[in-house]
């Protein structure tokens, strides 16, 4: 539990944003898990963006909890959208044989956002909202860059 | 031959295997994708330990092919209960826990070569290599 604190979730428009920084052990997957169910409830987001283009390995456990979230997402009338994963992360997944059942994965953040955006309409937003979002877009890009070693 | 043990005995330990076995995939030169898949196999077999036999350890070592390449050869070892039905084990999808059953199956997809013994009395020892 004190693992899952570390990553943060934002609330940005209707959409919470999940970017995932740190390797994660099995634990800090179940509270982030738990986590973003109780912001989908407190909120009444109706997007999950998860940014996971930090993240130099996706293993079956990992693969599963993105899959499970999209699953409890859907019966909460949320979408989830995973953002960012690497060429390496996603050639060894489909190798392990993980589909990641019922999610829907994109390239980059502003597509992510695009995708949600569309999904509940362009009535959701106004323009307090989205300054807030261009201000946190701007920080995330700063550390969204994934890391190659050599 | 550069070698090291890690123990598993804990979730965070998979955490520390996969890291290691990344930055000894590294230290290899290995590709990326082959670190990924090397750190994937750690990932996943370090949590067959740690799930199903509460501990053990992973040992992690240069290897050398007869036809000169250099790769990885990790072993996994418990003295667990051991897996009851290895063929079925093998097969993607079967799982007697809550994973996906990927574990076996995927690892085995992951490496070069996949050996796996396994007794109710010696428990299960796992070596996988990856060449480069």
């Amino acid at each position: 539990m004190n693992g899952a604190q570390r990553i943060p979730i934002l609330k940005v428009g209707r959409v919470l944003v999940v970017p995932v920084q740190v390797d994660m052990d099995d634990q800090t997957v179940i509270g982030l898990q738990e986590r973003i169910l109780a912001e989908l409830e407190r909120t009444g987001a109706r997007g999950v963006l998860i940014d996971i283009s930090l993240l130099e390995m996706v293993d079956s456990f990992i693969g599963r909890m993105l899959s499970d979230i999209a699953a409890m997402a859907r019966v909460m009338d949320a979408r989830t959208v995973v953002v960012g994963i690497q060429p390496a992360v996603a050639i060894t997944l489909v190798e392990l044989g993980l589909e990641l059942r019922g999610v829907d994965t994109v390239l980059n953040v502003d597509e992510g956002i695009k995708l949600l955006r569309e999904e509940f309409g362009a009535d959701d937003d106004d323009d307090e909202r989205d300054e807030e979002e261009a201000e946190l877009q701007g920080e995330w890009h700063s550390f969204g860059e994934p890391r190659h070693q050599a | 031959m550069e070698s090291r043990a890690i123990r598993l005995e804990s979730e965070h330990d998979i955490v520390v295997a996969r890291g290691e076995v990344r930055a000894m995939a590294v230290a290899l030169g290995f590709s990326l994708i082959d670190q990924t898949r090397l750190a994937t196999v750690a990932s996943e077999l370090a949590r067959n330990i740690v799930k199903y036999a509460g501990r053990g350890r992973v040992i992690a070592q240069a290897a050398e092919h007869a036809d000169g390449r250099t790769g990885m050869r990790l072993i996994f070892e418990d003295s667990g209960g051991g897996i009851p039905n290895i063929e079925a084990a093998m097969r993607d999808g079967f799982t007697t826990g809550r994973g996906l059953g990927q574990g076996l199956p995927g690892s085995r997809r992951l490496a070069h070569e996949f050996q796996i013994e396994s007794s109710p009395e010696r428990g299960t020892r796992v070596t996988v290599v990856r060449w480069r």
